[in-house]
């Protein structure tokens, strides 16, 4: 009797997390859809789930409005470097705050976490200015270290929280045989907070392949990656919303299918340590 | 070599010297909507022509106004060309920001221009910002659910006529509402409209020593009528709706008359998006027999950003774009129906255009605005459905979302109205007025 209740409890379980599921994917299902319909079909009222007349109009109608592959390029080279960058200078910072914190760790710690509360327009001015001063506006350079810069905070608060659940003696002992601190970093640290790291990588590309207010906001024609390609196809005067499924669809799909094939990684770091 | 050898690889030379030298990358901004793209399409004959090569960099109105508004102030210089409106030229132009565009040569055509579009785009009678298109608004409605109704609409219907013929077209059973009006907050959704509405209404933003107007009895008078009119014959949560939710509710079959921009009559007309393509007639705005109409005025323009290292050949863009030839050009490959409307003359007087069902109205109702004279008591501003100073986009905004909240029905028109003086007063002293 106990068997066939637990049965029924992860039947019901399971049912329960896939409509949870679902209903989350249901967005991006839907954009997807869209875009092989037609203008009219989009909009219909009731709205069309799978009975609808496929096209493929609206992914043609974009592949000759825009230059699709010149947004990824840079998309992938802005999310990749802000990455990259960020976790270089993440990886030292995170090491110190763990493993030889100072009276005013936390207050700092807390202080990096803070500088996310501001909202970004409060300091687009400043930061304007200060790229066309330094004569990196619209460029995969300046993109790369404003976003690197944003990110930073949760960079290094993930390394932190990772770095704690190592034990401090496993360091301590390659110091007594003569590591240095650039090899107790590399050789040691890195490789025993692989996940950590893994999981705080895909985050942050992720989070800087979507982001879109510095990315809009600081380029023109040329380092203009796939947020600013999305942007293209919103009208507030028009009803285009096929074809603007169809560029969201061209511009998450990377994204997706990376998230996909990484979420046993992404998950388990994201839990690393959650369970003693 | 021989001589003449020698001379003809001088020439060679010289050419291609020249032509490296002169031919320029253009950065253009501009928003997203059908004329725009079907111009970018044609960028090809403009390279053909000049030799110059064009960016195109596309955003979304509001994204694109905070975009180049940050640029220009900064001097950023991202940008050769910018599309503005009327409302950011003459500010602009105040501020030393644009280059003026009055020495454009003759074949060019200026004192084609429509007066009204040429006027709203001028700061102290220097152009800055030439057309690409013009529009203003009017009514776009269902000539079968008027029949129904034992109605006929005039040609320039009166707000009380306006009202009784969507009652009368109302049938909520059947999702069938007699108007769509904009009421989604916003100074370019709800404020557009309401402030053209209440021209007509005989209200106005501030009278001539800058004060605030709202707590005048017109005010009242506009905000009752929309609102009352709203609940009687206007779709379930309209607060929310702006041109795109009205469009498609209007061609799905769900609006006896919708009031809004005139660019809108070609996408109603469309019978591969519209289900009541065949069905539609047009209108001036309405009136309150107070000799204003509750149409607004806006032209999508480019202009050039003062400190461009490209200004001689971003004044060749503009003049091909906003040329009679460019609507030509339009017209041979697109059709006439689909060339940019409401920014020269000789386009109206063209034979072909004139079969096109829309066209006599949006001329009309362009004309009947007046950017210099919008209302019936005198204002120190200039605008239509806006007051050209650099403050108004925040202040409308804000009482955009008091009136959309007492359409919803969260306050009272009172309540909003009271709330809207406050805070206009207040930015209003806080700019130094």
């Amino acid at each position: 009797m106990a068997r066939a209740v637990t049965q029924r409890r992860k039947i019901i379980n399971t049912a329960v997390a896939w409509s949870i599921g679902l209903l989350i994917f249901f967005p991006i299902l839907w954009t997807i859809l869209t875009s092989f319909k037609t203008e009219a079909q989009a909009i219909s009222d009731p709205p069309v789930f799978l009975a609808f007349d496929w096209t493929l109009e609206n992914y043609s109608v974009v592949m000759e409005r825009s230059n699709y592959m010149r947004f990824l390029w840079n998309s992938v080279i802005i999310a990749g470097g802000s990455t990259i960058l960020g976790i270089i200078v993440a990886v030292p910072a995170a090491w110190s705050m763990a493993f030889v914190p100072s009276a005013r760790t936390k207050d700092i710690l807390l202080w990096m976490l803070s500088t996310k509360m501001l909202p970004a327009v409060g300091v687009l001015y400043p930061i304007y200015l200060i790229f066309i001063k330094l004569g990196i506006l619209d460029t995969r350079t300046g993109l790369v270290i404003v976003l690197m810069l944003m990110n930073l905070p949760i960079i290094v608060w993930m390394l932190y929280t990772y770095f704690r659940e190592i034990p401090g003696e496993i360091l301590e002992a390659a110091r007594m045989d003569g590591a240095s601190l650039k090899e107790e970093i590399l050789y040691v640290l890195t490789p025993m907070a692989v996940p950590g790291i893994a999981s705080t990588l895909l985050l942050n590309f992720i989070l800087a392949w979507n982001e879109a207010f510095w990315t809009l906001n600081l380029t023109a024609a040329k380092a203009a990656p796939l947020t600013a390609f999305i942007a293209s196809y919103s009208s507030p005067e028009g009803l285009f919303y096929a074809k603007l499924s169809a560029a969201s669809t061209m511009a998450i799909a990377p994204i997706l299918v990376l998230g996909w094939f990484s979420q046993k990684q992404l998950v388990s770091g994201l839990t690393f340590g959650a369970v003693k | 070599m021989s001589f003449k050898t020698s001379l003809h690889a001088a020439t060679a030379v010289t050419l291609v010297m020249a032509g490296g030298a002169f031919a320029e990358t253009l950065t253009i901004a501009t928003v997203n909507n059908g004329d725009m793209i079907r111009m970018q399409g044609l960028t090809d004959d403009f390279t053909a022509k000049t030799g110059h090569e064009v960016e195109w960099v596309t955003l979304e109105e509001n994204v694109l106004r905070q975009r180049v508004t940050t640029d220009i102030a900064a001097k950023g210089g991202s940008f050769d060309i910018m599309t503005i409106g009327m409302y950011e030229t003459p500010i602009w132009a105040k501020n030393g920001w644009l280059v003026s565009l009055d020495d454009l040569p003759a074949e060019y055509d200026a004192d084609d221009i429509l007066p009204a579009m040429r006027g709203g785009l001028s700061y102290d009678g220097t152009m800055y910002a030439a057309p690409f298109y013009g529009e203003s608004s009017m009514i776009m409605y269902r000539t079968d659910l008027m029949e129904k109704a034992g109605l006929e609409m005039p040609a320039s219907p009166t707000w009380d006529f306006v009202a009784d013929a969507a009652r009368k077209m109302t049938d909520k059973d059947n999702e069938i509402y007699g108007i769509c009006l904009r009421g989604k907050a916003g100074w370019g959704e709800n404020m557009a409209f309401l402030t053209a509405t209440s021209n007509a209404f005989g209200a106005r933003w501030f009278d001539e020593s800058w004060t605030a107007q709202f707590d005048q009895p017109a005010w009242k008078e506009t905000l009752n009528f929309y609102i009352n009119l709203m609940n009687d014959a206007g779709p379930p949560g309209a607060s929310g709706n702006g041109f795109n939710e009205n469009l498609s509710l209007f061609q799905q079959g769900k609006c006896g008359m919708w009031i809004d921009a005139t660019v809108a009559a070609s996408f109603v007309t469309n019978p591969k998006d519209s289900t009541v393509a065949d069905k539609v007639g047009f209108a001036l705005a309405p009136n309150n027999g107070l000799g204003k109409n509750s149409n607004w005025l806006w032209a999508w323009a480019l202009a050039i950003p003062a400190g461009t290292q490209k200004e001689a050949a971003a004044k060749e863009f503009i003049q091909w774009a906003t040329s009679k030839e460019y609507i030509e050009l339009v017209a041979a490959n697109e059709g006439w129906a689909n060339v940019p409307p409401g920014a020269r003359t000789s386009l109206y007087e063209n034979p072909n255009y004139k079969d096109i069902p829309f066209a006599k109205m949006t001329l009309e109702s362009i004309l009947s605005a007046d950017p210099n004279n919008p209302t019936v008591d005198p204002v120190p501003y200039v605008g239509v459905q806006f007051a050209a100073i650099p403050e108004f986009a925040g202040i409308a905004s804000q009482v955009g979302q008091e009136f959309s909240a007492a359409l919803a029905g969260q306050q009272s028109v009172d309540e909003a109205l009271a709330k809207a003086q406050a805070l206009t007063v207040d930015e209003m002293e806080a700019a130094g007025y």
